[in-house]
């Protein structure tokens, strides 16, 4: 495993540029997570209409990982219903490994493709960074969480 | 470089394997140093031909493991300048902390007490304090740092009133490198009655020790940092202050006698070491401390000082690269952390386990610290007596690589 599988060029693009960055006023969802180990912060703002996640505000700090992984979330469940995100989310940590699965989920579902996130799946040869990968995800699932 | 030390390679089998195909640079001693074959020699002649719990049995083996811990202890009495009765065992650097915090700080402090410590201490120096100031009600109080992040002594000598019960401080920061002047502030904590806590898992290992010079009450660091094993460290403390402190932990061996509500405590510092002690990490420890001594402490220290003074010249020169510490070796350790403009110190740190060195990234157990540097995560490079210049080459070389896989060459 080479680190230019690690470091693929979308994730270094995504770190540099982070995607849908700042607070949402008034918000449907907030979320905060942060990694004790390195420190990585993560703040989520989600404003939800109806079903549909509308808005998603971005702010935090952490290495390419973790920042690269909120951003492309950022983008993946902008305009997602609740259930496409919510079937995205388990993608992803079966993805990481941080979830078992058999991967049955059904491809034909909308939310069921990762796209760019795909590219961050050489992660998974480097343990110690897949919590970093992990944490915007887990971020987001508190979020929605403590929003029902 | 004048003090070539190269020759103790050979001692340290861990150095022969290669990561990722590259061969090991171990630049992380400052978290935990690797072991020489003399220290894990040692043990395992302990274990596989004396090893029977110590004070326990009449019986040859117990005598012998007995005679092995005490010798033990006499080695790091006459290491740090004082007498085997001062030197009692514990876990490492933090349970002798958190012995002094509980074992005489519940019976000495109260509301209205202050105990001052530095913003440039490590989590074991801070949080047993945290706790010790929650039960107590006495208030904590964080000496700050200069510009050129040495301690200030002008800010800490202001915060130094007669409600000051406690000085804590470290004797070499692990992030920093700097190291207070921790007899100065020893006097002048004394000059208003505070007792004086030296954490010193930093700066035992690297530089000679002397504790009667330091003028603390308390001292404390850690075997597994200095060529010893894990689970194994040394409170030493002045005998009236180890005669008001109270036993942390309760268990065999600590007592006297054991009646039904109550109990009187063995000799001082037995009654600090409850329980099965480590005796093997004791006598490995002990081991270490030989190595050190054959070495010589002033050699390390030297060595320490010219691999820093190497390394720090050489990272000026990577461009982007800020230093968060004392920019020359006076009084410093060899310990350096940086960050690089546009690369994360995980990502640096990935990077240069690719190419085979082992770095720190992060916080390194001090928050207030990485806040008040305004840096949340740093890397961190730190040296001991088996590095040598090639391995400063090879640290820069691959901080060159990771600026250019991250496009900011």
């Amino acid at each position: 495993m080479s680190l230019e599988d690690l470091y693929r060029q979308v994730i270094l693009d995504h770190y540099r540029s982070p995607r849908n960055q700042g607070h949402i006023e008034g918000c449907d969802a907030h979320g905060e997570g942060h990694n004790p180990l390195c420190g990585d912060e993560i703040s989520l703002d989600l404003a939800i209409s109806g079903n549909t996640i509308t808005e998603v505000g971005l702010t935090g700090q952490g290495c390419s990982i973790s920042q690269a992984s909120a951003s492309m979330m950022s983008e993946a469940i902008k305009g997602k219903t609740l259930e496409e995100v919510d079937d995205l989310i388990h993608r992803f940590k079966r993805m990481m490994d941080v979830e078992q699965g058999d991967d049955g989920l059904d491809p034909a579902r909308p939310g069921a493709v990762l796209g760019d996130l795909e590219a961050l799946q050489g992660v998974r040869n480097f343990p110690v960074r897949i919590k970093c990968a992990s944490l915007p995800w887990t971020t987001l699932q508190e979020a929605l969480a403590s929003r029902r | 470089m004048k003090t070539d030390l190269s020759h103790l390679r050979a001692d340290f089998p861990i150095l022969s394997r290669t990561i990722h195909g590259k061969p090991l640079v171990f630049l992380d001693s400052a978290a935990s140093s690797q072991k020489p074959t003399q220290v894990l020699d040692a043990m395992d002649d302990l274990y596989r031909s004396h090893y029977g719990n110590v004070y326990r049995g009449a019986y040859a083996l117990s005598e012998e493991s007995t005679a092995a811990y005490e010798s033990a202890r006499a080695t790091v009495a006459r290491f740090i300048g004082t007498e085997s009765q001062q030197v009692a065992f514990v876990r490492g650097a933090t349970s002798g902390l958190n012995a002094v915090a509980y074992g005489w700080g519940l019976n000495h402090l109260g509301e209205g007490d202050t105990i001052l410590l530095t913003l440039m201490e490590h989590h074991a120096n801070v949080v047993p304090w945290q706790m010790l100031a929650r039960y107590t009600g006495a208030k904590l109080v964080y000496a700050p740092f200069t510009e050129d992040y040495r301690l200030d002594l002008d800010a800490l000598g202001k915060m130094l009133d007669d409600t000051v019960k406690v000085v804590a401080i470290t004797g070499m920061s692990n992030v920093l490198g700097t190291m207070p002047p921790v007899a100065e502030i020893g006097s002048m904590a004394r000059a208003h009655g505070a007792l004086v806590v030296v954490d010193a898992a930093q700066l035992v290992p690297h530089v000679p020790v002397r504790v009667d010079d330091l003028g603390a009450d308390f001292l404390a660091f850690s075997g597994h940092k200095m060529l010893g094993p894990t689970g194994i460290g040394v409170l030493w403390g002045r005998m009236e202050r180890f005669e008001e402190m109270e036993p942390y932990e309760g268990g065999g061996e600590m007592i006297s006698d054991v009646q039904l509500d109550s109990s009187t405590w063995a000799s001082i510092p037995h009654r600090f070491e409850a329980g099965t002690p480590p005796f093997v990490e004791a006598v490995g420890l002990a081991a270490a401390i030989d190595y050190l001594e054959s070495i010589g402490m002033e050699t390390v220290t030297a060595h320490d000082h010219e691999l820093t003074t190497m390394a720090l010249e050489r990272l000026t020169d990577v461009p982007g690269l800020k230093i968060y510490g004392p920019g020359d070796v006076a009084d410093r350790g060899g310990v350096i952390s940086f960050t690089v403009d546009g690369i994360h110190p995980h990502d640096v740190s990935t990077i240069l386990d690719g190419e085979g060195i082992a770095i720190r990234a992060g916080h390194h157990c001090a928050r207030p610290l990485a806040r008040a540097i305004g840096a949340p995560a740093t890397a961190r490079v730190s040296f001991y007596v088996y590095n040598v210049p090639s391995e400063v080459d090879a640290l820069i070389e691959g901080l060159h690589k990771a600026r250019k896989l991250f496009n900011v060459a």
